[in-house]
Protein backbone atom coordinates (compact mmCIF):
# COMPACT_ATOMS: atom_id res chain seq x y z
CA UNK A 1 0.00 0.00 0.00
CA UNK A 2 1.34 3.76 -1.17
CA UNK A 3 2.31 5.48 2.32
CA UNK A 4 0.59 8.79 2.27
CA UNK A 5 2.65 11.36 0.01
CA UNK A 6 3.04 14.97 1.51
CA UNK A 7 1.45 16.27 -1.69
CA UNK A 8 -1.66 17.38 -2.53
CA UNK A 9 -4.05 19.92 -4.85
CA UNK A 10 -6.53 22.27 -3.73
CA UNK A 11 -9.04 23.28 -6.89
CA UNK A 12 -12.19 24.87 -7.49
CA UNK A 13 -15.45 23.00 -7.93
CA UNK A 14 -17.24 26.31 -9.37
CA UNK A 15 -18.00 29.16 -7.48
CA UNK A 16 -19.53 27.45 -4.60
CA UNK A 17 -17.39 24.55 -3.13
CA UNK A 18 -13.27 23.85 -3.58
CA UNK A 19 -11.99 20.59 -3.15
CA UNK A 20 -8.67 19.36 -1.63
CA UNK A 21 -7.71 16.20 -3.11
CA UNK A 22 -4.77 13.96 -2.06
CA UNK A 23 -3.63 12.12 -4.98
CA UNK A 24 -6.75 10.63 -6.58
CA UNK A 25 -5.99 6.96 -5.61
CA UNK A 26 -8.23 4.69 -3.30
CA UNK A 27 -6.23 3.64 -0.40
CA UNK A 28 -6.64 3.26 3.41
CA UNK A 29 -3.97 5.84 4.35
CA UNK A 30 -5.11 8.80 1.73
CA UNK A 31 -8.66 7.91 3.41
CA UNK A 32 -7.55 7.84 7.04
CA UNK A 33 -5.93 11.36 6.23
CA UNK A 34 -9.29 12.72 4.32
CA UNK A 35 -11.62 11.60 6.82
CA UNK A 36 -9.52 13.29 9.17
CA UNK A 37 -9.62 16.69 7.13
CA UNK A 38 -12.80 16.04 6.90
CA UNK A 39 -13.29 16.04 10.71
CA UNK A 40 -10.86 18.77 11.30
CA UNK A 41 -12.91 21.03 9.20
CA UNK A 42 -16.48 19.83 10.12
CA UNK A 43 -15.44 21.29 13.53
CA UNK A 44 -14.85 24.39 12.55
CA UNK A 45 -18.04 26.01 11.15
CA UNK A 46 -18.06 29.71 9.51
CA UNK A 47 -21.00 31.79 8.38
CA UNK A 48 -21.67 30.33 4.89
CA UNK A 49 -20.60 27.11 5.00
CA UNK A 50 -23.07 24.58 3.41
CA UNK A 51 -21.31 21.39 4.23
CA UNK A 52 -18.35 19.07 4.22
CA UNK A 53 -18.28 15.87 2.22
CA UNK A 54 -15.17 13.14 2.39
CA UNK A 55 -14.82 10.78 -0.50
CA UNK A 56 -11.91 8.24 -1.16
CA UNK A 57 -8.79 10.76 -1.03
CA UNK A 58 -10.29 13.86 -1.01
CA UNK A 59 -12.47 16.59 1.15
CA UNK A 60 -14.46 19.36 -0.31
CA UNK A 61 -16.56 22.53 0.95
CA UNK A 62 -19.78 23.57 -0.04
CA UNK A 63 -20.41 27.48 0.62
CA UNK A 64 -22.91 30.10 -0.29
CA UNK A 65 -20.00 32.89 -1.37
CA UNK A 66 -22.64 35.46 -0.89
CA UNK A 67 -22.96 34.75 2.72
CA UNK A 68 -18.99 34.14 2.95
CA UNK A 69 -18.76 38.04 1.11
CA UNK A 70 -21.32 39.67 3.39
CA UNK A 71 -20.11 38.39 6.46
CA UNK A 72 -17.23 39.67 6.12
CA UNK A 73 -14.84 36.48 6.95
CA UNK A 74 -12.52 36.48 3.79
CA UNK A 75 -11.45 40.11 4.24
CA UNK A 76 -9.20 41.82 1.44
CA UNK A 77 -7.81 38.10 0.12
CA UNK A 78 -10.99 36.75 -1.15
CA UNK A 79 -13.64 34.16 -0.67
CA UNK A 80 -11.78 31.06 -2.38
CA UNK A 81 -7.96 32.18 -1.21
CA UNK A 82 -9.70 32.47 2.25
CA UNK A 83 -10.64 28.57 1.80
CA UNK A 84 -7.30 27.65 0.10
CA UNK A 85 -5.78 28.31 3.39
CA UNK A 86 -7.88 26.84 5.19
CA UNK A 87 -7.81 23.64 3.58
CA UNK A 88 -4.58 23.90 3.55
CA UNK A 89 -4.53 24.48 7.36
CA UNK A 90 -6.33 21.55 7.99
CA UNK A 91 -3.99 19.66 5.93
CA UNK A 92 -1.22 20.29 7.95
CA UNK A 93 -3.05 20.00 11.58
CA UNK A 94 -4.36 16.72 11.13
CA UNK A 95 -1.18 14.92 11.89
CA UNK A 96 -1.28 10.73 10.95
CA UNK A 97 0.40 8.34 12.73
CA UNK A 98 3.60 7.18 12.16
CA UNK A 99 2.89 4.11 10.65
CA UNK A 100 -0.32 5.45 8.88
CA UNK A 101 -2.88 3.90 11.23
CA UNK A 102 -5.62 5.01 12.69
CA UNK A 103 -5.41 6.43 16.43
CA UNK A 104 -9.12 4.31 17.36
CA UNK A 105 -9.85 0.92 16.08
CA UNK A 106 -12.42 0.84 13.52
CA UNK A 107 -16.29 0.12 14.71
CA UNK A 108 -17.07 -3.50 13.37
CA UNK A 109 -20.30 -4.28 11.57
CA UNK A 110 -21.03 -7.93 10.59
CA UNK A 111 -23.86 -7.46 7.73
CA UNK A 112 -25.62 -10.89 7.48
CA UNK A 113 -26.26 -11.64 3.26
CA UNK A 114 -28.33 -14.41 1.54
CA UNK A 115 -26.19 -15.45 -1.17
CA UNK A 116 -29.13 -17.62 -2.82
CA UNK A 117 -32.10 -17.81 -5.41
CA UNK A 118 -33.91 -14.45 -5.63
CA UNK A 119 -32.06 -12.64 -3.59
CA UNK A 120 -28.54 -13.24 -5.44
CA UNK A 121 -29.39 -12.43 -9.26
CA UNK A 122 -25.61 -12.28 -10.70
CA UNK A 123 -24.20 -14.70 -8.60
CA UNK A 124 -24.25 -17.59 -11.55
CA UNK A 125 -23.06 -14.80 -14.19
CA UNK A 126 -20.15 -13.31 -12.09
CA UNK A 127 -18.98 -16.74 -11.08
CA UNK A 128 -18.97 -17.81 -14.54
CA UNK A 129 -17.34 -15.02 -15.81
CA UNK A 130 -14.50 -14.94 -13.25
CA UNK A 131 -14.21 -19.08 -13.62
CA UNK A 132 -15.09 -19.82 -10.24
CA UNK A 133 -18.12 -21.92 -8.50
CA UNK A 134 -21.00 -19.51 -6.59
CA UNK A 135 -20.03 -21.46 -4.15
CA UNK A 136 -16.08 -19.71 -4.67
CA UNK A 137 -17.55 -16.46 -5.19
CA UNK A 138 -19.40 -16.24 -1.50
CA UNK A 139 -16.51 -17.69 0.15
CA UNK A 140 -14.35 -14.90 -1.69
CA UNK A 141 -16.65 -12.17 -0.85
CA UNK A 142 -17.21 -12.99 2.76
CA UNK A 143 -13.81 -14.20 3.85
CA UNK A 144 -13.14 -10.24 3.16
CA UNK A 145 -12.66 -7.28 6.02
CA UNK A 146 -14.17 -4.42 4.05
CA UNK A 147 -13.19 -0.84 5.09
CA UNK A 148 -15.77 1.59 3.89
CA UNK A 149 -14.01 4.34 2.48
CA UNK A 150 -16.76 6.61 1.86
CA UNK A 151 -20.75 7.05 1.83
CA UNK A 152 -22.12 8.28 -1.57
CA UNK A 153 -24.03 7.85 -4.73
CA UNK A 154 -27.45 7.15 -2.93
CA UNK A 155 -28.15 7.61 1.00
CA UNK A 156 -26.51 5.53 3.02
CA UNK A 157 -24.48 3.25 -0.01
CA UNK A 158 -21.20 2.66 1.24
CA UNK A 159 -18.34 2.02 -1.03
CA UNK A 160 -16.48 -1.17 0.27
CA UNK A 161 -12.87 -2.10 -0.12
CA UNK A 162 -10.65 -3.72 -1.18
CA UNK A 163 -12.34 -6.52 -3.18
CA UNK A 164 -10.49 -9.93 -3.73
CA UNK A 165 -8.44 -9.64 -7.06
CA UNK A 166 -10.02 -12.72 -8.28
CA UNK A 167 -14.05 -11.25 -8.38
CA UNK A 168 -12.62 -7.83 -10.02
CA UNK A 169 -15.03 -7.90 -12.67
CA UNK A 170 -16.05 -4.50 -14.77
CA UNK A 171 -19.17 -2.87 -14.08
CA UNK A 172 -22.58 -3.93 -16.48
CA UNK A 173 -22.50 -2.29 -19.79
CA UNK A 174 -26.14 -0.89 -19.01
CA UNK A 175 -27.35 -0.41 -14.83
CA UNK A 176 -30.23 -2.82 -14.36
CA UNK A 177 -33.01 -2.22 -11.64
CA UNK A 178 -31.61 -3.13 -8.22
CA UNK A 179 -34.01 -4.25 -4.95
CA UNK A 180 -32.91 -2.28 -1.91
CA UNK A 181 -30.43 -4.17 0.30
CA UNK A 182 -28.86 -5.88 -2.77
CA UNK A 183 -24.73 -6.60 -2.58
CA UNK A 184 -23.32 -5.52 -5.62
CA UNK A 185 -19.22 -5.96 -6.71
CA UNK A 186 -17.24 -4.02 -9.47
CA UNK A 187 -14.07 -3.71 -10.01
CA UNK A 188 -11.82 -3.91 -6.58
CA UNK A 189 -14.92 -3.00 -4.67
CA UNK A 190 -18.32 -3.91 -2.67
CA UNK A 191 -21.28 -2.25 -1.85
CA UNK A 192 -24.63 -2.40 -0.63
CA UNK A 193 -27.69 -1.05 -2.42
CA UNK A 194 -29.63 1.37 0.16
CA UNK A 195 -32.45 1.61 -1.26
CA UNK A 196 -34.10 0.41 -4.76
CA UNK A 197 -32.25 2.12 -7.31
CA UNK A 198 -30.62 1.76 -10.99
CA UNK A 199 -27.21 0.58 -10.40
CA UNK A 200 -24.49 -1.04 -12.91
CA UNK A 201 -22.68 -3.52 -10.33
CA UNK A 202 -23.49 -7.15 -10.11
CA UNK A 203 -25.71 -8.19 -7.77
CA UNK A 204 -24.31 -11.49 -5.61
CA UNK A 205 -26.74 -11.27 -2.48
CA UNK A 206 -28.93 -9.51 -0.39
CA UNK A 207 -29.62 -8.51 3.00
CA UNK A 208 -32.09 -7.72 4.70
CA UNK A 209 -30.34 -5.10 7.30
CA UNK A 210 -31.82 -1.21 6.87
CA UNK A 211 -28.53 0.43 5.54
CA UNK A 212 -30.78 3.77 5.39
CA UNK A 213 -33.61 4.67 7.91
CA UNK A 214 -34.90 7.99 7.11
CA UNK A 215 -36.98 8.17 10.76
CA UNK A 216 -33.94 7.36 12.55
CA UNK A 217 -32.28 9.97 14.77
CA UNK A 218 -28.79 9.14 12.62
CA UNK A 219 -29.65 7.69 9.02
CA UNK A 220 -26.62 5.71 7.71
CA UNK A 221 -26.28 2.57 9.34
CA UNK A 222 -22.45 2.77 8.10
CA UNK A 223 -20.11 5.82 8.13
CA UNK A 224 -16.51 6.29 6.68
CA UNK A 225 -14.09 4.59 8.52
CA UNK A 226 -16.00 1.26 10.08
CA UNK A 227 -15.15 -1.68 8.80
CA UNK A 228 -17.75 -4.38 7.49
CA UNK A 229 -17.72 -7.51 7.70
CA UNK A 230 -20.30 -10.20 5.30
CA UNK A 231 -21.65 -13.17 7.07
CA UNK A 232 -24.17 -15.74 4.93
CA UNK A 233 -27.14 -16.65 6.01
CA UNK A 234 -30.01 -19.00 4.11
CA UNK A 235 -32.96 -17.60 2.87
CA UNK A 236 -35.14 -18.54 5.70
CA UNK A 237 -32.59 -16.61 8.01
CA UNK A 238 -33.39 -13.96 5.39
CA UNK A 239 -36.92 -13.66 5.97
CA UNK A 240 -36.95 -13.79 9.61
CA UNK A 241 -34.74 -10.89 10.36
CA UNK A 242 -37.40 -7.93 9.86
CA UNK A 243 -36.73 -5.23 8.01
CA UNK A 244 -38.82 -3.34 10.94
CA UNK A 245 -35.86 -4.37 13.32
CA UNK A 246 -33.08 -4.45 11.79
CA UNK A 247 -30.89 -1.88 12.86
CA UNK A 248 -27.94 -3.66 14.27
CA UNK A 249 -27.18 -3.22 18.19
CA UNK A 250 -23.99 -1.89 17.73
CA UNK B 1 -56.97 26.02 6.81
CA UNK B 2 -55.10 24.99 4.04
CA UNK B 3 -55.02 24.62 0.58
CA UNK B 4 -56.28 20.82 -1.37
CA UNK B 5 -54.94 19.15 -4.52
CA UNK B 6 -57.86 18.67 -7.05
CA UNK B 7 -55.97 17.37 -9.47
CA UNK B 8 -52.40 16.72 -9.33
CA UNK B 9 -49.63 18.14 -11.73
CA UNK B 10 -46.79 15.84 -13.41
CA UNK B 11 -44.64 16.64 -10.80
CA UNK B 12 -45.29 18.79 -8.07
CA UNK B 13 -43.26 18.50 -4.57
CA UNK B 14 -42.58 20.97 -1.52
CA UNK B 15 -38.79 22.23 -2.11
CA UNK B 16 -37.00 24.89 0.12
CA UNK B 17 -33.30 26.06 -0.49
CA UNK B 18 -31.95 22.25 -0.25
CA UNK B 19 -31.02 19.79 2.11
CA UNK B 20 -27.61 20.96 3.40
CA UNK B 21 -24.88 19.48 5.64
CA UNK B 22 -25.73 15.68 4.98
CA UNK B 23 -23.41 14.36 1.67
CA UNK B 24 -21.28 12.46 4.07
CA UNK B 25 -24.35 10.46 4.99
CA UNK B 26 -25.03 10.56 0.84
CA UNK B 27 -27.91 12.74 1.11
CA UNK B 28 -27.89 15.27 -1.55
CA UNK B 29 -29.06 18.76 -1.06
CA UNK B 30 -32.19 18.52 -3.31
CA UNK B 31 -34.43 21.81 -2.96
CA UNK B 32 -35.60 23.96 -5.63
CA UNK B 33 -34.18 23.91 -9.27
CA UNK B 34 -34.25 27.40 -9.23
CA UNK B 35 -33.40 28.85 -6.06
CA UNK B 36 -33.68 32.36 -7.37
CA UNK B 37 -37.61 32.19 -8.30
CA UNK B 38 -38.05 30.22 -4.79
CA UNK B 39 -36.61 32.82 -2.83
CA UNK B 40 -38.30 35.56 -4.78
CA UNK B 41 -41.81 33.37 -3.91
CA UNK B 42 -41.23 33.19 -0.29
CA UNK B 43 -39.76 37.39 -0.17
CA UNK B 44 -42.91 38.37 -2.01
CA UNK B 45 -45.65 37.25 0.00
CA UNK B 46 -43.45 38.32 3.40
CA UNK B 47 -42.06 35.06 4.19
CA UNK B 48 -38.31 34.08 5.29
CA UNK B 49 -36.54 33.16 1.97
CA UNK B 50 -36.18 29.58 3.17
CA UNK B 51 -39.57 28.37 4.01
CA UNK B 52 -41.10 25.56 1.71
CA UNK B 53 -42.41 26.31 -1.62
CA UNK B 54 -44.04 24.17 -4.21
CA UNK B 55 -42.29 23.24 -7.65
CA UNK B 56 -44.81 23.23 -10.39
CA UNK B 57 -43.72 21.44 -13.19
CA UNK B 58 -46.09 21.31 -16.86
CA UNK B 59 -49.02 20.17 -16.77
CA UNK B 60 -49.39 21.97 -13.57
CA UNK B 61 -51.81 20.85 -10.73
CA UNK B 62 -55.44 22.55 -9.72
CA UNK B 63 -55.54 23.38 -6.20
CA UNK B 64 -58.42 24.58 -4.19
CA UNK B 65 -57.84 27.39 -1.43
CA UNK B 66 -60.23 26.80 1.66
CA UNK B 67 -59.38 30.24 3.29
CA UNK B 68 -58.49 33.82 2.03
CA UNK B 69 -54.51 33.82 1.43
CA UNK B 70 -51.85 35.66 -0.27
CA UNK B 71 -49.31 33.53 -2.59
CA UNK B 72 -46.93 34.44 -5.03
CA UNK B 73 -46.32 32.20 -8.22
CA UNK B 74 -42.56 32.95 -10.01
CA UNK B 75 -40.82 31.08 -12.22
CA UNK B 76 -42.10 29.84 -15.39
CA UNK B 77 -44.84 30.93 -17.36
CA UNK B 78 -47.57 28.24 -17.01
CA UNK B 79 -50.25 31.39 -17.39
CA UNK B 80 -51.61 30.66 -13.95
CA UNK B 81 -55.68 31.68 -13.58
CA UNK B 82 -57.68 31.72 -10.17
CA UNK B 83 -60.87 30.63 -11.56
CA UNK B 84 -60.41 30.96 -15.49
CA UNK B 85 -58.79 34.67 -14.68
CA UNK B 86 -55.19 35.05 -15.57
CA UNK B 87 -53.05 36.15 -12.48
CA UNK B 88 -49.59 37.54 -12.86
CA UNK B 89 -46.48 35.97 -11.70
CA UNK B 90 -43.92 37.37 -9.82
CA UNK B 91 -45.75 39.35 -7.77
CA UNK B 92 -48.43 38.87 -4.83
CA UNK B 93 -52.02 38.29 -4.93
CA UNK B 94 -54.84 38.13 -2.36
CA UNK B 95 -56.76 34.97 -3.42
CA UNK B 96 -60.38 34.34 -2.19
CA UNK B 97 -61.79 31.64 -0.33
CA UNK B 98 -62.91 28.36 -2.54
CA UNK B 99 -61.45 29.51 -6.06
CA UNK B 100 -59.46 27.38 -8.12
CA UNK B 101 -55.70 28.20 -9.07
CA UNK B 102 -55.37 26.53 -12.31
CA UNK B 103 -52.27 26.57 -15.13
CA UNK B 104 -53.99 25.81 -18.38
CA UNK B 105 -51.02 26.34 -20.84
CA UNK B 106 -47.21 26.43 -21.43
CA UNK B 107 -45.64 29.71 -22.05
CA UNK B 108 -42.07 29.36 -21.24
CA UNK B 109 -39.93 28.08 -18.83
CA UNK B 110 -39.15 24.84 -16.90
CA UNK B 111 -40.57 25.01 -13.71
CA UNK B 112 -42.78 27.61 -11.77
CA UNK B 113 -42.84 28.00 -8.01
CA UNK B 114 -45.94 28.74 -5.46
CA UNK B 115 -45.71 30.12 -1.97
CA UNK B 116 -47.71 31.09 0.54
CA UNK B 117 -47.91 33.90 3.05
CA UNK B 118 -46.69 31.92 6.60
CA UNK B 119 -45.79 29.01 4.85
CA UNK B 120 -46.48 25.44 4.55
CA UNK B 121 -47.26 23.86 7.76
CA UNK B 122 -44.87 20.89 7.50
CA UNK B 123 -42.37 18.79 9.55
CA UNK B 124 -38.18 19.29 8.14
CA UNK B 125 -36.64 16.60 7.59
CA UNK B 126 -32.71 16.63 8.55
CA UNK B 127 -33.13 20.09 8.82
CA UNK B 128 -34.82 21.02 5.58
CA UNK B 129 -38.63 20.91 3.84
CA UNK B 130 -37.36 19.59 0.14
CA UNK B 131 -38.97 16.42 -0.78
CA UNK B 132 -35.81 13.36 -1.40
CA UNK B 133 -38.30 11.30 -3.79
CA UNK B 134 -35.38 8.70 -3.90
CA UNK B 135 -35.64 8.48 0.04
CA UNK B 136 -39.18 8.86 0.14
CA UNK B 137 -38.85 11.39 3.17
CA UNK B 138 -39.21 15.35 3.36
CA UNK B 139 -41.93 17.48 2.06
CA UNK B 140 -45.07 16.29 1.97
CA UNK B 141 -44.88 12.99 2.95
CA UNK B 142 -41.70 12.74 1.15
CA UNK B 143 -43.76 12.02 -2.01
CA UNK B 144 -44.85 14.27 -4.98
CA UNK B 145 -48.38 15.63 -3.94
CA UNK B 146 -51.29 13.56 -5.41
CA UNK B 147 -54.66 14.23 -5.68
CA UNK B 148 -56.70 14.91 -2.29
CA UNK B 149 -53.85 15.84 -0.62
CA UNK B 150 -54.46 18.79 1.88
CA UNK B 151 -51.55 21.26 3.12
CA UNK B 152 -51.82 22.94 6.05
CA UNK B 153 -50.60 26.89 6.18
CA UNK B 154 -48.75 28.15 9.34
CA UNK B 155 -51.31 30.72 11.30
CA UNK B 156 -51.12 33.91 9.62
CA UNK B 157 -52.41 37.09 11.90
CA UNK B 158 -53.33 39.07 8.17
CA UNK B 159 -57.07 39.35 7.74
CA UNK B 160 -56.75 39.06 4.28
CA UNK B 161 -60.77 39.36 3.38
CA UNK B 162 -60.36 43.40 3.62
CA UNK B 163 -57.99 43.52 0.68
CA UNK B 164 -60.31 42.14 -1.63
CA UNK B 165 -62.78 43.82 -3.51
CA UNK B 166 -66.23 43.05 -3.32
CA UNK B 167 -67.32 40.12 -5.80
CA UNK B 168 -63.63 39.81 -6.80
CA UNK B 169 -61.63 36.43 -6.66
CA UNK B 170 -58.37 38.21 -6.64
CA UNK B 171 -56.52 41.37 -5.90
CA UNK B 172 -53.52 42.07 -7.20
CA UNK B 173 -51.02 43.72 -4.45
CA UNK B 174 -49.18 46.82 -6.21
CA UNK B 175 -45.43 45.99 -5.95
CA UNK B 176 -43.46 43.42 -8.06
CA UNK B 177 -40.01 42.17 -8.98
CA UNK B 178 -38.16 43.02 -12.40
CA UNK B 179 -36.48 39.81 -13.36
CA UNK B 180 -34.99 40.90 -16.77
CA UNK B 181 -31.29 40.61 -15.30
CA UNK B 182 -31.80 37.47 -14.03
CA UNK B 183 -32.70 35.77 -16.81
CA UNK B 184 -31.32 37.58 -19.75
CA UNK B 185 -30.05 36.03 -22.78
CA UNK B 186 -31.51 32.82 -21.30
CA UNK B 187 -29.35 30.42 -23.29
CA UNK B 188 -25.74 31.71 -22.69
CA UNK B 189 -24.65 29.76 -19.50
CA UNK B 190 -21.45 30.39 -17.92
CA UNK B 191 -19.13 28.12 -16.70
CA UNK B 192 -15.36 27.57 -14.49
CA UNK B 193 -13.23 25.82 -16.03
CA UNK B 194 -13.36 22.12 -14.00
CA UNK B 195 -10.24 19.96 -12.96
CA UNK B 196 -9.96 17.64 -15.98
CA UNK B 197 -11.23 20.93 -18.36
CA UNK B 198 -7.01 20.68 -18.96
CA UNK B 199 -7.30 17.04 -20.07
CA UNK B 200 -9.56 18.26 -23.23
CA UNK B 201 -8.13 17.73 -26.20
CA UNK B 202 -7.86 21.11 -27.55
CA UNK B 203 -10.71 20.66 -30.47
CA UNK B 204 -12.92 19.57 -27.93
CA UNK B 205 -11.95 23.01 -25.97
CA UNK B 206 -13.04 24.85 -28.61
CA UNK B 207 -15.96 22.19 -29.12
CA UNK B 208 -17.28 22.87 -25.76
CA UNK B 209 -16.76 27.22 -26.03
CA UNK B 210 -18.70 26.92 -29.58
CA UNK B 211 -20.82 24.58 -30.22
CA UNK B 212 -24.50 24.33 -29.13
CA UNK B 213 -25.56 21.56 -27.27
CA UNK B 214 -29.15 20.07 -26.91
CA UNK B 215 -31.21 19.66 -23.84
CA UNK B 216 -32.00 16.05 -23.98
CA UNK B 217 -35.72 14.83 -23.19
CA UNK B 218 -34.44 12.21 -20.60
CA UNK B 219 -33.29 15.59 -18.56
CA UNK B 220 -34.96 16.03 -15.20
CA UNK B 221 -33.98 17.37 -11.59
CA UNK B 222 -30.90 15.08 -11.28
CA UNK B 223 -29.12 16.09 -14.76
CA UNK B 224 -29.55 17.59 -18.16
CA UNK B 225 -28.14 15.38 -20.47
CA UNK B 226 -26.72 17.13 -23.21
CA UNK B 227 -26.51 15.89 -26.79
CA UNK B 228 -23.62 17.95 -29.29
CA UNK B 229 -20.68 16.75 -31.36
CA UNK B 230 -18.88 14.81 -28.77
CA UNK B 231 -16.15 15.62 -26.86
CA UNK B 232 -12.40 14.03 -26.44
CA UNK B 233 -10.31 13.56 -23.65
CA UNK B 234 -6.23 14.13 -25.04
CA UNK B 235 -5.01 12.78 -22.09
CA UNK B 236 -7.15 9.47 -20.93
CA UNK B 237 -8.38 10.30 -16.77
CA UNK B 238 -9.87 8.45 -14.30
CA UNK B 239 -11.05 10.15 -11.31
CA UNK B 240 -11.57 7.83 -8.22
CA UNK B 241 -15.29 8.61 -6.90
CA UNK B 242 -15.36 12.29 -5.01
CA UNK B 243 -18.32 15.10 -4.43
CA UNK B 244 -19.63 16.73 -7.08
CA UNK B 245 -22.33 19.78 -6.84
CA UNK B 246 -25.18 21.41 -8.68
CA UNK B 247 -23.51 22.58 -11.69
CA UNK B 248 -20.87 19.90 -12.38
CA UNK B 249 -20.57 19.10 -15.96
CA UNK B 250 -19.13 15.51 -16.64
CA UNK B 251 -17.72 13.97 -19.86
CA UNK B 252 -19.64 10.34 -19.78
CA UNK B 253 -18.00 7.47 -21.80
CA UNK B 254 -20.10 8.19 -24.69
CA UNK B 255 -18.60 11.88 -25.12
CA UNK B 256 -20.96 13.26 -24.19
CA UNK B 257 -22.02 15.48 -21.37
CA UNK B 258 -24.37 15.59 -18.40
CA UNK B 259 -25.09 19.16 -16.46
CA UNK B 260 -25.74 18.03 -12.60
CA UNK B 261 -29.04 19.62 -11.22
CA UNK B 262 -30.71 19.92 -7.67
CA UNK B 263 -30.98 16.19 -7.41
CA UNK B 264 -27.47 14.93 -7.99
CA UNK B 265 -26.22 12.17 -6.73
CA UNK B 266 -23.60 13.41 -4.16
CA UNK B 267 -20.29 11.67 -5.58
CA UNK B 268 -19.65 10.79 -8.79
CA UNK B 269 -15.96 9.69 -10.99
CA UNK B 270 -16.75 10.90 -14.60
CA UNK B 271 -13.91 13.75 -15.33
CA UNK B 272 -15.10 17.43 -14.39
CA UNK B 273 -15.02 18.99 -17.63
CA UNK B 274 -16.78 22.84 -16.00
CA UNK B 275 -19.04 23.79 -13.83
CA UNK B 276 -21.95 26.03 -14.30
CA UNK B 277 -21.81 29.59 -12.58
CA UNK B 278 -24.42 28.81 -9.49
CA UNK B 279 -26.11 32.41 -10.66
CA UNK B 280 -26.84 31.13 -14.08
CA UNK B 281 -28.43 27.95 -12.54
CA UNK B 282 -31.79 29.45 -12.60
CA UNK B 283 -31.54 30.18 -15.90
CA UNK B 284 -30.21 26.68 -16.77
CA UNK B 285 -33.54 25.57 -15.11
CA UNK B 286 -35.92 27.41 -16.56
CA UNK B 287 -34.71 25.84 -20.30
CA UNK B 288 -36.85 22.99 -21.32
CA UNK B 289 -35.85 20.04 -23.53
CA UNK B 290 -34.89 20.42 -26.70
CA UNK B 291 -33.94 23.90 -25.94
CA UNK B 292 -29.88 24.72 -26.59
CA UNK B 293 -27.63 26.49 -24.58
CA UNK B 294 -23.88 27.42 -25.45
CA UNK B 295 -21.25 27.82 -22.69
CA UNK B 296 -19.57 31.32 -21.90
CA UNK B 297 -16.38 31.02 -20.25
CA UNK B 298 -16.64 33.18 -17.08
CA UNK B 299 -13.58 34.13 -14.51
CA UNK B 300 -14.54 33.08 -10.73
CA UNK B 301 -14.43 36.67 -9.34
CA UNK B 302 -17.15 37.60 -11.91
CA UNK B 303 -19.12 34.51 -10.68
CA UNK B 304 -18.42 35.37 -7.35
CA UNK B 305 -19.72 39.28 -7.80
CA UNK B 306 -22.59 38.14 -9.48
CA UNK B 307 -23.99 36.01 -6.37
CA UNK B 308 -23.21 39.18 -4.13
CA UNK B 309 -25.26 41.24 -5.49
CA UNK B 310 -28.10 38.96 -6.18
CA UNK B 311 -27.82 38.16 -2.35
CA UNK B 312 -27.24 42.63 -1.86
CA UNK B 313 -30.93 42.65 -3.68
CA UNK B 314 -32.94 39.73 -2.42
CA UNK B 315 -32.51 41.92 1.09
CA UNK B 316 -33.75 44.64 -0.39
CA UNK B 317 -36.97 43.13 -1.88
CA UNK B 318 -36.87 41.55 1.77
CA UNK B 319 -37.01 45.02 3.41
CA UNK B 320 -39.10 46.47 1.00
CA UNK B 321 -41.86 43.44 0.83
CA UNK B 322 -42.10 43.99 4.66
CA UNK B 323 -42.60 47.24 4.05
CA UNK B 324 -45.41 47.21 2.15
CA UNK B 325 -47.15 44.86 3.46
CA UNK B 326 -47.39 46.08 6.78
CA UNK B 327 -48.62 49.17 5.36
CA UNK B 328 -51.37 47.23 3.32
CA UNK B 329 -52.96 45.77 6.32
CA UNK B 330 -51.99 48.56 9.53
Amino acid sequence: MARLSSSYSIFPLGDSAITIDLGNCIDEYHNIKSIAIHDWLAARPFPGRLDVVAAYSSVTVFYDAAGLVLAGIAGPMGVYSWLEGLLRRAWEETAVLPAGLPAAEPRMVDIPVCYEGEYAPDLERVAAQKGLSPEEVVGLHTAGRYRVYMIGFLPGFPYLGRLDNRLDIPRKPQPETVRAGGVGIAGMQTGIYPLDSPGGWWIIGRTPVRLFDACAGSPALLKAGDQVRFLAIPSEGFREISFANSSLNL
Amino acid sequence: MAFSIIKPGLLDTIQDLGRHGFGNIGVNPGGAMDVYAAQVANLLVGNDQHEAVIEIHFPGPQILFEQNTLIAITGANFSPTINDEEIPRWQPVVVRKNTVLHFPSLVQGGRCYLSVHGGYCLKKWLNSYSTNLKAGAGGFAGLALKKGDELPFNENTIYFAGLLKNESNFETLPWRVNTEKIYQYPHEIGFLPGREWECLSPASKNGFLENNFLIHPSSDRMGYQLKGSPLALERHVEPVSSAVSFGTVQLLPSGQLIVLMADHQTTGGYPRIAHVVTAHLPKLAQLRPCDTIQFKLMDHAMAEQLLVSRQKELHILQRSCLDHLNEMVC
